[in-house]
């Protein structure tokens, strides 16, 4: 079973209406006992930074999450602030600290190029990295996907940057860690290339921790 | 669903979902529904059929219509929109678009700016679907709507509108450049040239139309490799 978690910041039906798609078995989840039931798990997630980390809070799910995907290691999605709020920071309204699980600063995005329009909203070509293969099998070598964001991701640890894509430079497209997969743009979003990269989620099983490797 | 002309005339299209599914199918890169007599006739947002569209097609859906609290933007995005669209509320209300954003992010917030000919026949933006004057400059509008917080301009030239005659590429052209935020040219589109047009002489971020295809032989799919073979960078 996927469950995606609904911490009031989510854009669940989308996530949900995508997964059930592709016959996965989702459920929303709202408490600690349904993320222990997962299989897998989904941090969707639409606004702001600092609106998403309270909401996240209040829900009363940090602890549960970190339980089933640091401890557990369940195969972990996140989509957009759903990956954003996995860095260390976000600057989006004041800073407020993210929950940590990937190196790394949530800022807003710069483009050197005055002509570059921030958001940088539509469908924007994805560069996938060696380490990220598996999430992109099945689909055409140059894809486009989804964007809709103001912040990105700056300072990652290099081996867990899983695609870029380039708005005025490199911009941190996905990100990879141990059992953890998060993506900036929007697969449910990102019509059959996007539930393709759905389904590969849905089938991928993270390579066991090497004995005594630690995560970043 | 119904497609007007300047906001009148209003010809019955279809069933959205049908429509939707055939537009996504076709590789439409977005879909934009506005209930444009929401306002008007007091009736709420779109929610049912965002929602049925969201089932079945996984792709960008801007919806706007009625629009005029954050438990309205709420429903449209829990219903599976992406961004919603104000306009009325945006101008009687403008403190709305900054609360949206912070709350939603500004990249769900679309400011729908329906302009038409005014006093001396200069542009002027319009609310309750294009029939009550505002007393705004479009591009003083949209530039003050950016500041506030919109993530993204639709700019509707109402007198366009329905025509096919092609955009209002000057209105257009000043909006874009007003603002950083992503503009979206609308309303007039006749012809496949009217596509290029918005980009090239528009310097709109994203061109939308709807009689096209609904009342010609022209497909999404026609209209991208006429983009793609006048040099637009077009996703294919």
């Amino acid at each position: 079973m996927i469950a995606v978690v609904d911490y009031g910041s989510g854009n669940l039906h989308s996530v949900t209406k995508a997964f059930e798609a592709i016959g996965g078995e989702v459920r929303i989840a709202s408490t600690a006992a349904d993320l222990e039931e997962a299989e897998r798990i989904v941090l969707p997630g639409v606004g702001s930074f600092a609106e998403g980390m309270r909401n996240l809070r209040q829900s009363g799910l940090v602890e549960a999450l970190a339980e089933q995907v640091l401890v557990r290691r369940k195969p972990f999605l996140g989509v957009c602030l759903g990956m954003q709020m996995l860095a260390d920071e976000g600057s989006e309204d004041g800073a407020h600290a993210g929950l940590g699980w990937i190196r790394g600063r949530v800022v807003a995005m710069t483009p050197p190029d005055r002509g570059l329009k921030i958001p940088h909203m539509g469908w924007n070509d994805v560069a996938p990295s060696a380490g990220a293969r598996e999430f992109f099998a099945g689909l055409p070598a140059k894809t486009a996907f989804y964007f809709a964001h103001s912040y990105h991701l700056i300072d990652a640890a290099p081996g867990s940057v899983a695609a870029t894509t380039d708005y005025g430079g490199a911009v941190v497209a996905a990100v990879r860690q141990d059992n953890i997969f998060a993506t900036q743009f929007h697969p449910e979003k990102s019509q059959h290339i996007g539930l393709l990269m759905l389904r590969n989620f849905a089938h991928w099983k993270p390579a066991p921790r090497p004995a005594g490797g630690v995560s970043a | 669903m119904v497609k007007g002309v300047r906001f009148g005339d209003f010809r019955d299209v279809g069933a959205p979902v049908t429509t939707a599914k055939i537009y996504d199918a076709q590789g439409a890169d977005e879909l934009i529904f506005l209930d444009i007599e929401a306002s008007t006739e007091g009736r709420g947002t779109i929610i049912d059929v965002v929602s049925k569209v969201a089932d079945e097609c996984f792709m960008p859906l801007t919806a706007g219509g009625g629009v005029r609290s954050l438990a309205d933007f709420r429903r449209l995005l829990l219903a599976g929109a992406d961004k919603v669209s104000i306009n009325t509320a945006a101008v009687e209300t403008p403190g709305l678009i900054t609360q949206a954003a912070k709350q939603f992010g500004a990249q769900c917030v679309v400011v729908s700016i329906d302009a038409r000919a005014g006093a001396g026949g200069r542009p002027e933006v319009h609310t309750h679907a294009g029939r009550r004057p505002a007393g705004l400059d479009p591009v003083e509008w949209a530039r003050k709507a950016a500041a506030l917080g919109a993530g993204e301009i639709l700019i509707t030239s109402v007198d366009r509108e329905g025509t096919r005659e092609g955009y209002d590429l000057e209105l257009t052209r000043r909006v874009a450049e007003a603002v950083d935020v992503p503009v979206i040219a609308n309303g007039g589109v006749g012809s496949l040239q009217h596509f290029v047009d918005g980009f090239i002489d528009g310097k709109a971020s994203a061109v939308a139309a709807a009689s096209i295809f609904h009342f010609t032989d022209q497909s999404v799919i026609k209209s991208k490799t006429f983009m793609k073979q006048a040099g637009i960078d077009v996703r294919w």
